[in-house]
């Protein structure tokens, strides 16, 4: 865990170095603040005390936002060779993949984090659910995890960046988008299936303040399944 | 701690980079890696460096097995690859400590660690600055600071003194031979001088294959069994000292030496020398023998000799 959380912090701060954190920040705040208050569906438009239209925003924000911060976190070491010195210092592979989704999900924390005005003013101009709210935010931070997770494996394919990015967003379409399409176009149990493995539909559940312990396991299976699938890339050193 | 290569083979498809290498490094024992390009040396260290484990045999680093306990092997090593990578967008401050705490320095000796590598790598002036801004010697320091800064008992430097100007590289290469006195340093190079200048033991490696294994002496003891010796014989007829050498029992070849009037190389029969035989026949002529070096053949010589097949 200590090794981990040494990882965590040097892929921290060389989001902050590298500026990518701030551009990250920045760019979300901009794009969810102006489709929450000023364009669109907007707060005002709808004219209830919910943040459900950045809940809205901000899943697809996020979907584009992740994988340009997890594309570079293998393919630009694999790039540079530095991933062969890291991984003959005295870490597993497990630590080095895990301690890159913490610092990842980390910068997403932060993120989110500061969009907590958000909140206190819609807070402040009506009578809000607070727990929808609180069940919204943990919403996206399991979208957040997953997507990061599939970042990173996709990152751990390849030593280009774009690649790692396009198959990131590839792979995240499926959950974001096609599974739920395919699910309303069919029937039955496929239907079902469909239904259970597209992302939307967890995460709308739980923005309206619904959890269900299935909601969680779904989430959980996607992000164990991605960090597998990297440890298996890595494991193949094949540099 | 012993490093205890057993018998290793690594394919990579059809095509076998490292062919059933064995060999072994004592403590207090620096050995220089030599080969080729391709011929299997950055495949071996990185099976000794755990990178990827080998597809037979076995290494022992200090008993510990590279297949069994790669975790407790790599705490023992410190590398340095032959490409140097680094993080650029680091600040060299904060990578050594970050290198420092992955490699399990101890949080109170950290600093001290830090700070002992900046002082014996030259890094005093630099070590604000972005590892990506600073020149490629300086950053072959730090990829040594890395290497260096848990004190490990065996180091693996790939070309370490690479991108130095001679006098880092004199510097270097004593660093390596200080430290050499207690641990245990594998040392790849492409030149030859610098490993004969470093180190105590040579291991050439070609085509996967370990074709030489032993000190520069040894090595050209094994490469020339025949004597040779060049002379420079005054106060006589050249033709003269020339049949007279030729007529020497144990000479079997006698020749003219090019850029000499007076001199000669003479070969021995193998086994047998020749410097008496000719320092006699001298005296009984009264000629005058002003110069007398046995010719070795250089290191480059005897790599050359090993690792071209034809």
């Amino acid at each position: 865990m200590k090794k981990t959380w040494i990882i965590t912090k040097r892929e921290l701060r060389s989001f902050f170095d590298s500026l990518m954190a701030y551009i990250m920040i920045v760019l979300f705040l901009g794009f969810s603040g102006f489709f929450t208050w000023i364009f669109g569906t907007d707060i005002f438009l709808i004219n209830q005390a919910s943040l459900q239209p950045f809940f809205g925003i901000a899943f697809w924000t996020l979907f584009f936002f992740i994988p340009a911060i997890t594309m570079g976190l293998f393919a630009e070491e694999r790039k540079s060779g530095t991933l062969e010195l890291l991984v003959t210092k005295p870490v597993s592979d497990w630590q080095i993949i895990t301690g890159k989704f913490f610092a990842a999900f980390l910068l997403i924390c932060i993120t989110l984090a500061l969009t907590l005005p958000y909140y206190f003013t819609v807070a402040g101009i009506g009578k809000v659910d607070h727990g929808s709210v609180w069940m919204g935010y943990l919403g996206l931070l399991f979208l957040s995890a997953c997507y990061i997770s599939i970042g990173l494996f996709a990152s751990s394919i390849t030593s280009n960046q774009i690649v790692a990015f396009l198959v990131a967003l590839f792979i995240g379409i499926f959950f974001q988008l096609i599974f739920g399409m395919a699910a309303s176009g069919t029937t039955g149990w496929l239907a079902g299936i469909l239904n259970y493995l597209s992302l939307s539909t967890h995460f709308e559940s739980m923005s309206r303040g619904v959890i269900d312990s299935k909601d969680i396991l779904y989430f959980l299976s996607i992000i164990v399944l991605g960090l597998a699938g990297a440890e298996l890339a890595l494991s193949k050193r094949n540099l | 701690m012993e490093v205890n290569v057993e018998n290793i083979t690594k394919t990579y498809g059809f095509q076998k980079a490292v062919d059933h290498i064995s060999f072994q490094v004592h403590t207090g024992e620096i050995v220089g890696f030599l080969g080729p390009n391709g011929a299997g040396k950055t495949t071996t260290m990185k099976i000794i460096t755990c990178f990827m484990p080998p597809n037979e045999g076995d290494v022992k680093v200090g008993g510990i097995s590279v297949l069994a306990n790669p975790e407790e092997v790599k705490k023992h090593i410190g590398y340095l690859p032959e490409t140097n990578p680094l993080y650029k967008e680091m600040p060299v401050i904060d990578y050594l400590k970050f290198a420092a705490e992955i490699q399990d320095v101890p949080a109170g000796k950290i600093r001290e660690r830090i700070g002992e590598m900046i002082q014996v790598c030259g890094l005093r002036s630099e070590k604000y600055k972005k590892i990506g801004e600073l020149s490629k010697g300086y950053q072959q320091r730090v990829g040594l600071a890395q290497a260096l800064i848990h004190d490990p008992e065996v180091l693996i430097l790939d070309e370490p003194t690479s991108g130095l100007d001679p006098n880092q590289i004199v510097e270097i290469r004593d660093l390596i031979r200080n430290i050499g006195r207690q641990k245990t340093v594998i040392l790849c190079s492409h030149i030859l001088a610098e490993v004969e200048a470093t180190c105590d033991r040579i291991v050439i490696v070609n085509e996967g294959k370990l074709v030489a294994d032993g000190t520069a002496i040894t090595l050209r003891k094994q490469a020339q069994n025949k004597e040779i010796v060049r002379v420079t014989i005054e106060d006589g007829d050249r033709n003269t000292i020339f049949e007279a050498l030729k007529g020497i029992e144990t000479a079997e070849g006698v020749d003219f030496l090019p850029d000499y009037t007076q001199g000669f190389e003479v070969q021995s029969k193998a086994g047998t020398t020749s410097r008496k035989a000719i320092f006699r026949l001298c005296v009984e002529k009264g000629w005058t023998l002003t110069e007398m070096t046995p010719v070795e053949r250089k290191l480059e010589e005897i790599f050359r000799g090993l690792t071209l097949n034809n």
